[in-house]
């Protein structure tokens, strides 16, 4: 890694306040809220990775918000209106081509119950 | 010189004067590819038959870009054209219909070369994560051309497109143009819809030109621009002709020069070539001075935190019911969910997933979603401040030159400071231009952002 890299990484952990630690149980709960499966060997790999930006973004632990609003987007908040009227997407062919598997224009999954 | 060296207003002029015809330009292009995409790998999936069928038939000029070529991101939906976002996800997967921008440049009957290369659904900053290929940059194969937007620039540079589409989350036209030597164009959030260009993360997200100069991007930011009622972030103002900004003189442009993005982190030899173009500047009239933009670093994790929110949360469509991959190996609802998105993404795409669904979950939204908007906040108001003093505000565009492909892939926190100069625009909404300021026939180029206010 190159000398000036280093350097901004140990700058700005240092300005990271607390180091956190993942935990194996913690990504796999997260891996399963995300519905992504996670295997043995690759669970200490995830857990670095998500440790090392959580540390990196703990920088913003110094940043004094208090009475700060929280931005959504940048678009000024104002609602966008349309009538609630049904647009029939014609082509269905064009979309159900797409379908890893159907039946009689249907999307097809397993049985649920 | 050869056609497909010049830029699209050369081609235009010659078009004009009868010295070329439209046919002639396609050919030139494809005959370029097929000399040079072994090479430099830009395409996801090459269209130039149906390109030269196209160009075939179009037997008069009707419309100013009637028959003029461009390359697409492989983002941006194309009817009845593969959209892979480069990822085995989508590896199989035509678009239903057109992106508002396609329709746009389709009212032009302008003719697709075809689709670029870039990381997997826009995360990356190399085109590494590519789940098809590695795209090389141009200038020097060994080194990479930037990301996401890598295939779209390395495209123009190696004059295998005109010119061509990308998008921006936090620096992916920018940031390849820079690394490419083009120039690369991010307009201001809400003025191109992004109807049709799949998700990654939408409060960021804008599509944008990649060309060889800054009068064939702003042409190309004429063609895309507009209200779009299908994009309900889209703003409505009217069209503007970006082709009258073009000014030949600076003299009395306020320049702000933010002294954050010259300390540590960026390439002695980049901070070198921006400081000779801003010495350049001032020669020709313009008023610099340094000015602080102190939010810098807390621009990055606020971009992290909030892009990868988003990303976990669109991409949460991907779950092989109506579209995209599903594995063979289910028996329940639940395991074709998990399964297809654990075989379909590569490990970048997760371990963004992760970090955004990290973020979100119970116990932690407070401590850093709701954090890094408030920080948004105060990076909108640093910016306001900073505009009400300066016209332009100038950075460089990324911390490094082109490095040698595979030496950063394996860090993904090193990779993400790529973007440590680009990010912060994108936070805010704001527009910015990456464009050369060395000469493009150097192996790989410095370039700078020019950030202006919004519009």
């Amino acid at each position: 890694m190159k000398n000036y890299i280093i350097n901004a990484l140990v700058k700005l952990w240092k300005r990271g306040s607390r180091l956190m630690i993942i935990s194996k149980d913690e990504i796999l709960h997260i891996a399963n809220l995300a519905d992504l499966n996670i295997k043995d060997d690759e669970i200490d790999e995830y857990a670095k990775n998500l440790q090392d930006i959580l540390n990196f973004v703990n920088i913003l632990n110094k940043v004094d918000t208090e009475n700060v609003e929280e931005s959504i987007g940048v678009v000024n908040n104002t609602n966008v209106f349309r009538k609630d009227e049904i647009k029939v997407f014609e082509d269905k062919d064009a979309l159900l081509q797409n379908a890893p598997d159907q039946e009689s224009n249907m999307f097809k999954i397993p049985k649920v119950i | 010189m050869e056609l497909y060296e010049l830029t699209v207003h050369e081609l235009l002029e010659k078009l004009d004067n009868n010295e070329i015809t439209l046919e002639d330009v396609t050919k030139s292009y494809i005959d370029r590819i097929n000399d040079k995409e072994k090479d430099v790998q830009a395409f996801v999936s090459i269209s130039d038959k149906e390109a030269l069928e196209k160009v075939k038939t179009i037997k008069e000029r009707n419309t100013k870009f009637a028959g003029i070529p461009i390359g697409i991101k492989d983002n941006i939906c194309i009817k009845n054209t593969k959209t892979t976002c480069s990822s085995k996800m989508l590896e199989n997967f035509v678009a239903p219909y057109n992106a508002t921008v396609i329709e746009k440049l389709n009212e032009e009957n302008m003719v697709y070369l075809g689709k670029l290369n870039m990381d997997e659904f826009a995360m990356g900053a190399s085109t590494e994560y590519s789940a098809f290929k590695k795209t090389r940059n141009p200038w020097n194969l060994n080194t990479v051309p930037g990301g996401s937007s890598g295939g779209s620039a390395a495209a123009v540079a190696a004059n295998m497109v005109p010119w061509a589409l990308g998008s921006d989350t936090g620096g992916s036209i920018r940031q390849p143009a820079s690394l490419c030597g083009v120039v690369g164009l991010k307009p201001t959030y809400g003025l191109v819809s992004r109807y049709g260009l799949v998700a990654f993360a939408s409060s960021l997200d804008q599509i944008g030109p990649i060309t060889k100069d800054v009068r064939d991007s702003a042409m190309l930011l004429n063609l895309i621009t507009g209200h779009d009622e299908k994009d309900s972030t889209s703003a409505n103002i009217d069209k503007k002709d970006y082709t009258k900004s073009l000014k030949e003189d600076v003299k009395g442009l306020k320049i702000g020069v933010p002294k954050e993005y010259f300390g540590e982190g960026i390439n002695e030899e980049v901070k070198k070539s921006v400081k000779e173009a801003i010495k350049k500047y001032e020669e020709m009239g313009a008023i610099v001075e340094e000015c602080t933009l102190d939010i810098a670093d807390e621009s990055l994790a606020v971009y992290y935190i909030i892009a990868c929110a988003e990303a976990s949360s669109n991409l949460g469509r991907f779950d092989g019911i109506r579209y995209g991959y599903r594995t063979k190996n289910f028996t329940s609802l639940k395991d074709i969910y998990k399964n297809s998105r654990s075989e379909g993404f590569g490990a970048e795409v997760k371990r963004r997933i992760i970090l955004g669904t990290y973020v979100l979950s119970s116990g932690y939204y407070d401590a850093y979603y709701k954090k890094a908007q408030k920080v948004r906040t105060i990076i909108r108001k640093e910016f306001e401040k900073l505009f009400e003093k300066y016209d332009v505000l100038l950075t460089p565009t990324s911390p490094t030159v082109a490095y040698e492909i595979g030496t950063k892939s394996n860090n993904p926190l090193e990779m993400y400071l790529a973007d440590l100069c680009t990010v912060t625009l994108n936070i805010a909404g704001l527009p910015g231009v990456s464009v050369p300021c060395r000469s493009r026939q150097s192996w790989y180029a410095n370039w700078y952002a020019i950030n202006r206010k919004t519009f």
